[in-house]
């Protein structure tokens, strides 16, 4: 009888790491559904070709690391990642596009850092800014929600001719988000962009369902207590706060709450992006911190920056003050008057 | 039904309780050998007082205690004492301790036992010695002895006494059958501690899985006369620990740092509970107890009772164990229990559950993955920690930071670890975090204790020295002091009869003081006898006055010795501070005493205000003759300064081409003696400054060590300064600069302790304190110097001025 001196707790809750890396997984699947529904194949073929990619970078760099890379790949973040970028980007991007995203995210962002748990930035986001930064075409090459054209949606293969640079993209398949239309509205008040282009009106209706969807994944997770509801909630709220004072001090100028809220990446972001645990603020006080700042930031980066929409940007850079959040909102602990502030004392 | 509150976290774990209750409540045969730790609770191991080869009844007295945290023994069962010695004992770390084995004799014969009829009838302290008697240490976790717990001592109010019946570990349940088939006892337990600490509320907890438990509860107490309130909380992991369960039924969280009486709640377990009715009721000490024995790998799992230091291995073979599929051996629950790697160990008071697990209950914990911060642990944490933070630093050994975030108000009740997604031993870490800091702690005190030592001799290294270089110091000023008065007149003597008459001055002092304590007492007596209207008040009169005669004649020849004394050096002027001091007090005295003689009226009146004029004068002498001392050590002290000035300059011309390195050591070591003299002033001055708040009749005596100390501190600063400036002279011959710094030193020093002076004076004046003239003298005597200091200062500028 060989008994073993184990320490306790000697049982577990069933569950582990990559269960909850795949029931995230699993609950951008009704955003990516409604994402292909409304740009074709697009999407679906970045996801795929993105997650390939990460698998393949990811097993280069364990390797490289010498760790158990069956171990390391079961947790199935580097999926994730992949997934996460693969969402983020325009329906037709290139094939070299992803290829350097997932590249700097998972090598760079990632292991470069020490691996999972270990990186301080969003590796998807840190993959989303730099292609952003560096080839602002390709990665505002947004196609028109198709149902609303003519031509109709790309086929699978036509898609990955695009995709793979065969062919090159007809011009009828590019346009500018809403985001990047309003932004770049020019003198027109608000209420003339919107009758001038019924066809942004008519985008808008694309958007809010796939953000509608993205929402509905996000509260799948939430349900399944994969994470709590302290970011996305502060998130959205504080993005609603004050686009809305701005609309309502001058809905000519700004746009209206729910135009931020369901353009670009607010919902995606506020779901899977800030949420991400590794990256985020750790205690509940923390989170509301954490997620209300990036929906102002968001805010500020949209209205006043360069940058038509800002979800990356403005999540990076909390990452980069979520340690600063931790010390100073940490909880008060049982049988103690206050909670300890700070780094010391 | 009172409020329940709610405590952050908690987890719901399988409970896996039911495999334990299908079976009632059994009784363990006797085992062959009966192995019993000397330490089956927090504290100090018990002593034997049994030797190799003594029979002993069942019930017997085996062990005593050995310190006040530490309980009796008794043997389980008749028998033989067959070994003392080390086994295996039940203990995280798996370690032996000393054991008594017992060799049953089959025929169970009980010691002679009685309980008590009333328990009411008995003081407080006899019953908590009744439970001390029979050994009773808690029952449910740590096992601390039950009797001091319940004996609290009277500034410990206890307000609430809770119950705790809550077992909230999965697959325990002997609370449950204990509260089941012996609700009853524990009811009468409970008034007997309520007997005890006299707790204004009584709460037993249990959870709602235990619905039969909390009815026989609920039932059982609807017949005691107390008010006692079963309170059935929500099942959660872990609210049966302390203080969870406090929160839980009373909304009020243990201070960190403090124990549940400190906020006047004591906690006890329900088995206790039941162990202190049968030690007062039957009478029977602890010797047996309740054990959960349950596992997949048990045929026929269920409760026990069962006598302490029973072998586990005897449990288990009860049970059908089956060996090919126990893989697991765990002692307690599985949340905090701990792994046994033998099952030869007995079972104690505190052996509340054993589990013989399969692999498939309790499968080998996955390999760790990364920290993904998913804040699981967080959620669940019930002492609101963040277990995470603290899984870094622990791995990063920051303890700092792991303290900071309060690692130490750790339960390790284990919730963390059990929900992590990626199966990282949390609980572990901490385990590690905290041993290493408690090492690091104890190193810590180590080397603080060696530092105090070392600090403690390096000062009195110094006050020796210190003592050293007065005492050559007064030499040398009486030396000089002598010399002068040499020069003056024709004065005989010498330099060494200086310290005789010094000695036979204290002589006299002494006497003189025994002569007036026996005159006090004298006269403590007459007044005594006039009170009581005595017949021998004209002896006693007659004792006074012969007394009286003494001590005046005593005073008288101290005071002239005094006189006599030659030329008055400091500590005379010290001794005359004294006694002015004295004088004063005694006038006041004596001025009450007449007082309170007038207000009654008593015939010794004329004779008191007689005395009290006499010492009015004595005082007045005494005062005068400090004065006088003072103002000529002023004037000497003038001209002493004026010519080390002159002995200055010289030897600056003299010593310039010296090495100079002499008299900066000097200067270093008189330094250390200036500050042991500065804190040694502080602290007089601080304790004069408590006692005058608290209004302490010692004040005199206080301020005189104050102003004594004050002395000691100007004279070494004054050493100090003098040294310095000797060495600055010497050092910068050529250079006019730090000589004036020195003095400029030297002035806002002297500046500043008058300004301190003026104060004080105020201070007096203000208080009407009798100090007030010393303080005065002393104010002018600063103001002097400081005139002296301001001038030298202005000479030296002067002097740089036409040099440059
Ligand atoms: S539960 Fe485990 S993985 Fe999650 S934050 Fe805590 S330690 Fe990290
Ligand atoms: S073991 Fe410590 S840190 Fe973990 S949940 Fe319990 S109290 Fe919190």
């Amino acid at each position: 009888m060989a008994l073993l001196r184990i320490t306790s707790p000697h049982i577990l809750k069933p569950g582990r790491t990559g269960n909850v890396m795949l029931q995230v997984i699993l609950a951008t699947l009704p955003g990516l559904a409604a994402l292909c529904y409304y740009f074709g194949w697009g999407p679906l073929i970045n996801v795929v070709w993105a997650a390939m990619l990460a698998v393949l970078f990811e097993v280069a760099v364990i390797r490289l690391r010498k760790r158990p890379v069956t171990f390391y790949l079961n947790d199935y973040s580097a999926i994730l990642t992949a997934v996460l970028l693969g969402l983020a980007l325009p329906p037709f991007a290139p094939w070299w596009v992803t290829f350097i995203g997932i590249f700097v995210a998972i090598v760079v962002a990632k292991h470069l850092y020490g691996g999972l748990g270990n990186n301080p930035f969003n590796p998807a986001m840190v993959g989303y800014a730099l292609l952003l930064i560096s080839f602002p075409v390709e990665m505002t090459r947004w196609a028109p929600p198709s149902l609303l054209t003519e031509s109709g949606n790309l086929g699978l293969i036509e898609t990955l001719k695009v995709i793979f640079e065969i062919v090159d993209l007809p011009d009828a398949y590019t346009m500018a988000t809403p985001l990047d239309t309003f932004k770049h509205k020019g003198a027109l008040t608000a209420e003339e962009l919107w009758s001038q282009s019924p066809l942004l009106s008519q985008g808008l209706d694309a958007w809010y369902a796939i953000s509608g969807a993205f929402a509905l994944g996000g509260l799948y997770l939430l349900i399944r207590k994969i994470y709590t509801w302290h970011i996305p909630v502060s998130m959205l709220v504080s993005l609603i706060l004050v686009s809305g004072f701005f609309y309502g001090s001058d809905p000519s100028n700004y746009a209206p709450p729910l135009f931020h809220l369901t353009t670009g990446a607010v919902v995606f972001g506020a779901f899977f992006i800030a949420t991400d645990p590794v990256t985020a603020a750790t205690s509940n006080k923390g989170k509301l911190f954490f997620g209300a700042i990036i929906g102002l930031l968001i805010y500020i980066i949209r209205t006043w920056g360069n940058y038509p929409d800002a979800v990356a940007f403005a999540v990076l850079l909390m990452n980069l003050s979520a340690p600063f959040l931790d010390y100073y909102t940490r909880p008060r602990t049982y049988g103690h008057k206050k909670s300890n502030r700070g780094i010391k004392g | 039904m009172s409020r329940i509150w709610n405590f952050h976290g908690g987890i719901h774990p399988q409970e896996n309780k039911q495999q334990s209750l299908t079976i009632p409540l059994r009784q363990m045969p006797l085992p062959k050998r009966l192995t019993l730790p000397l330490q089956q609770h927090i504290g100090t191991p018990a002593i034997p007082t049994v030797k190799v080869g003594d029979k002993v009844l069942k019930g017997q007295r085996i062990a005593e205690p050995s310190g006040f945290v530490s309980i009796y023994m008794h043997a389980p069962t008749s028998g033989t004492i067959v070994e003392i010695g080390d086994y295996p004992v039940p203990h995280v770390s798996g370690m032996s301790a000393q054991c008594i084995i017992l060799e049953p004799d089959g025929n169970e014969t009980w010691i002679e036992h009685q309980g008590v009829e009333d328990f009411r009838t008995l003081e407080k302290a006899e019953l908590a010695e009744i439970i001390r008697c029979a050994g009773i240490s808690g029952m449910g976790g740590a096992g601390f002895p039950t009797n001091i717990k319940l004996h609290l001592s009277d500034d410990h109010i206890v307000n609430t006494l809770i119950i705790n019946g809550v077992e909230c570990e999965p697959y325990i349940t002997a609370d449950d059958m204990l509260m089941r088939e012996r609700a009853a006892e524990i009811i009468g337990g409970i008034e007997i501690a309520a007997y005890l600490i006299k707790p204004t509320h009584i709460l037993i907890g249990i959870e709602d899985n235990k619905p039969e438990a909390a009815v026989a509860m609920t039932e059982a107490a609807r017949t005691s006369k107390l008010n006692i309130e079963v309170v059935v909380l929500p099942t959660k992991y872990p609210s049966g620990g302390e203080r969870q369960l406090i929160k839980l039924v009373t909304g009020v969280e243990v201070p960190h740092g403090q124990l549940p009486a400190d906020i006047g709640i004591v906690v006890q377990n329900v088995g206790t509970m039941s162990a202190v009715y049968q030690a007062v009721h039957d009478g029977k000490p602890l010797i047996s107890r309740i054990t959960t024995l349950t596992g997949k790998a048990l045929s026929s799992p269920g409760n026990l009772e069962v006598l302490l230091g029973t072998p586990i291995a005897d449990l288990l073979d009860f049970c059908g164990v089956d060996s090919s599929k126990q893989s697991r051996l765990v002692m307690g629950g599985p949340m905090m229990g701990y792994t046994l790697n033998t099952a030869q160990i007995p079972v104690i008071k505190t052996s509340n559950c054993v589990i013989a697990g399969t692999l498939e209950e309790f499968p080998p914990a996955p390999p760790a993955q990364s920290c993904i911060r998913c804040g699981n642990c967080e959620q669940v944490c019930p002492a609101e920690l963040l277990p995470q933070q603290l899984h870094w630093f622990a791995k990063g050994k920051e303890f700092d930071k792991a303290l900071n975030h309060n690692l130490m108000d750790c339960i390790e009740c284990g919730a963390c670890s059990f929900v992590c997604p990626s199966n990282i031993p949390l609980v572990q870490y901490y385990r590690y975090a905290k041993s290493e800091i408690r090492n690091e702690q104890q190193e810590q005190r180590k080397a603080e204790q060696a530092r105090i030592r070392f600090e403690a001799r390096q000062a009195r290294l110094e006050a020796a020295q210190q003592e050293k270089e007065e005492r050559r110091k007064a030499r040398a000023e009486a030396a000089s002091k002598a010399q002068a008065a040499k020069r003056k007149a024709p004065v005989t003597t010498t330099t060494d009869s200086a310290i005789d008459p010094e000695a036979e001055l204290k002589q006299l002092k002494t006497q003189a003081a025994v002569a007036r304590t026996k005159l006090k007492k004298a006269e403590k007596a007459l007044q005594e006898a006039e009170q009581n209207g005595a017949d021998n008040i004209d002896q006693l009169k007659q004792d006074i006055e012969s007394a009286k005669q003494k001590s005046e004649l005593a005073q008288k020849a101290f005071s002239d010795a005094e006189n006599k004394a030659p030329a008055p050096a400091a500590p005379s002027l010290k001794d005359l501070k004294v006694a002015a001091a004295l004088a004063r007090t005694k006038v006041s005295k004596t001025e009450k005493v007449l007082a309170d003689a007038e207000a009654k009226g008593a015939p010794s009146v004329d004779q008191l205000k007689n005395s009290l004029q006499k010492l009015k004068e004595k005082a007045e002498q005494a005062q005068k003759a400090y004065n006088d001392a003072e103002a000529s050590e002023t004037a000497g002290n003038v001209s002493n300064a004026s010519s080390s000035q002159g002995t200055q300059s010289t030897a600056a011309s003299t010593s310039a081409a010296q090495p100079i390195d002499p008299p900066q050591n000097d200067v270093k070591a008189l330094k250390s003696a200036l500050a042991i003299a500065r804190t040694k002033l502080k602290k007089a001055e601080k304790a004069l400054a408590k006692a005058e708040e608290e209004g302490i009749e010692e004040l005199e005596d206080l301020k005189q060590a104050v102003a004594e100390q004050q002395a000691k501190t100007d004279s070494a600063a004054a050493a100090f300064a003098k040294a310095e400036a000797d060495c600055q002279t010497a050092k910068e011959a050529t250079n006019q600069g730090p000589d004036i710094k020195a003095l400029k030193t030297a002035a806002a020093a002297a500046r500043t302790k008058l300004k301190k002076t003026e104060k004080a004076l105020a201070d007096a004046q203000a208080q009407g304190s009798a100090s007030a003239e010393p303080l005065e003298k002393a104010l002018s005597g600063l103001q002097a110097k400081v005139v002296q200091a301001e001038k030298a200062l202005q000479e030296a500028q002067a002097q740089e001025a036409t040099l440059a």
